[in-house]
């Protein structure tokens, strides 16, 4: 037969799912939007003062970059299981383990990338110190992957639900937790002089764990809930 | 081929049984699908057609007793139309996910007018009807070279003109030595025979 290889097909799939998310623009721009009200309003919960936004600004955008990653991460699945698209991947002759890593990876590009590339304009927003940037946006390109990958495994699991929300929630977010804790203490770590570096690089080795694990329980989540 | 081949079935059910909410919707149902064969399977609302179709093209995994072997590859058209509303039916047909191979534009531009969709090979699918989504699925039959095809229903929302091509495509494609199982309670109008499979009387002819 004259079925394409794994990685041809791998582009194909990147290929559609960014195109559909060109077509769709609002999709995009809504974490954004979101990451810009939540880290615009707080000034003005947390009060003015330049040296309380400088000391909160690692947590906050961290956390902010964290919920707008939960946000879009129910999506990734739920139209293609809508349309039935789903059934036909499940069928494809191509490793579904690679399949899955292409719809992640273009989830990661239009989600966590953006995210990371726009941070530095939020960082100055919230005053956060010049040498916290570089290593702001590395620890959000590293982990926004990792969440990207790990929200994959909730909405695989959840996408055959008709309010799967709440429950993506609860199930992703414990695993969000260690992801949250080095990037922010990456960041911290390089606002106070020291080196970002082995925050990075543990994030880096969750991220290695994630790519070999993650679409694992992906594919066995979409195959329960096409089956259910 | 022959129409029939006595070479090893492209698909082989053993004993399938399936219960469903308490009820056994068939039992005990073994059967050999060939090359060159042209299976309907019929049977009454919730008599499980789409289950079995499902059972056997590798959708459905557990919640059942009893073997499927496939030894080909197959092409499953299911209820869902599968067609993403924002990509234009030449889109859906390049970037479809059932891992088909990648065809060239000309082939799909043939297909599609094949199909009766000329001139709406670069309009948003959403705007198309049912009945021109169905037939973009129909275009996928003609690209593809699966040997085995099972196909939920096709005849749905086609208009007469459509059920005829359709028709003479199945026969082409049993012609071809490959293999078609479908649901579907209209007659068939083929010129070539039709094995049937009742789910409600149980009875395989």
């Amino acid at each position: 037969m004259t079925a394409p290889g794994a990685g041809q097909f791998c582009m194909r799939l990147l290929r559609r799912q960014l195109l559909l998310a060109v077509r769709r623009p609002l999709e995009i721009g809504n974490p954004l939007l979101f990451f810009a009200m939540v880290v615009s309003l707080f000034p003005l919960g947390l009060g003015p003062s330049p040296q309380t936004l400088a000391d909160f600004a690692p947590g906050v955008l961290w956390i902010t970059a964290l919920l707008s990653n939960l946000l879009t991460s129910d999506a990734v699945f739920r139209s293609d299981f809508d349309d039935g698209s789903l059934e036909q991947l499940l069928l494809a002759p191509q490793p579904l383990y690679l399949s899955v890593l292409a719809y992640i990876g273009a989830h990661w590009i239009t989600t966590g990338l953006l995210l990371a590339i726009v941070s530095p304009v939020f960082a100055l927003m919230l005053n956060l110190p010049g040498q916290g940037i570089a290593a702001l946006m590395a620890s959000l390109l590293i982990g926004t992957a990792l969440l990207s990958l790990i929200g994959g495994i909730g909405a695989a699991l959840t996408v055959g639900l008709k309010r799967g929300g709440m429950l993506i929630s609860l199930l992703i977010l414990p695993l969000y937790m260690p992801v949250l804790i080095f990037g922010t203490a990456a960041v911290q770590a390089a606002v106070t002089g020291f080196p970002a570096g082995p925050y990075l690089a543990i994030l880096g080795a969750m991220l290695c764990l994630a790519i070999a694990l993650a679409p694992v329980a992906m594919a066995a989540g979409l195959r329960i809930s096409i089956d259910a | 081929m022959s129409a029939d081949s006595a070479g090893a079935p492209v698909l082989a059910a053993r004993s399938l049984c399936l219960e469903r909410g308490g009820r056994e919707l068939f039992h005990d149902l073994s059967f050999d699908i060939c090359a060159g064969q042209l299976w309907q399977i019929e049977g009454a609302n919730g008599a499980g057609k789409t289950s079995l179709l499902r059972i056997l093209c590798g959708l459905s995994r557990y919640g059942f007793d009893g073997q499927v072997e496939r030894h080909v590859p197959l092409l499953y058209l299911g209820h869902q139309s599968a067609l993403k509303a924002l990509l234009t039916p030449r889109e859906n047909l390049a970037f479809h996910v059932s891992g088909d191979s990648r065809y060239e534009d000309e082939k799909i531009e043939s297909a599609l007018s094949r199909v009766g969709l000329y001139g709406y090979e670069d309009v948003a699918s959403h705007t198309l009807s049912a009945g021109q989504h169905r037939r973009v699925n129909l275009a996928r039959l003609l690209l593809s070279d699966a040997p085995l095809w099972l196909l939920d229903e096709p005849f749905t929302a086609i208009d007469k003109a459509g059920v005829e091509e359709l028709e003479a495509l199945l026969v082409s494609q049993v012609a071809a030595g490959g293999s078609v199982v479908m649901t579907s309670h209209q007659t068939l109008n083929v010129d070539c025979d039709v094995r049937f499979l009742n789910l409600t009387t149980g009875l395989v002819a």
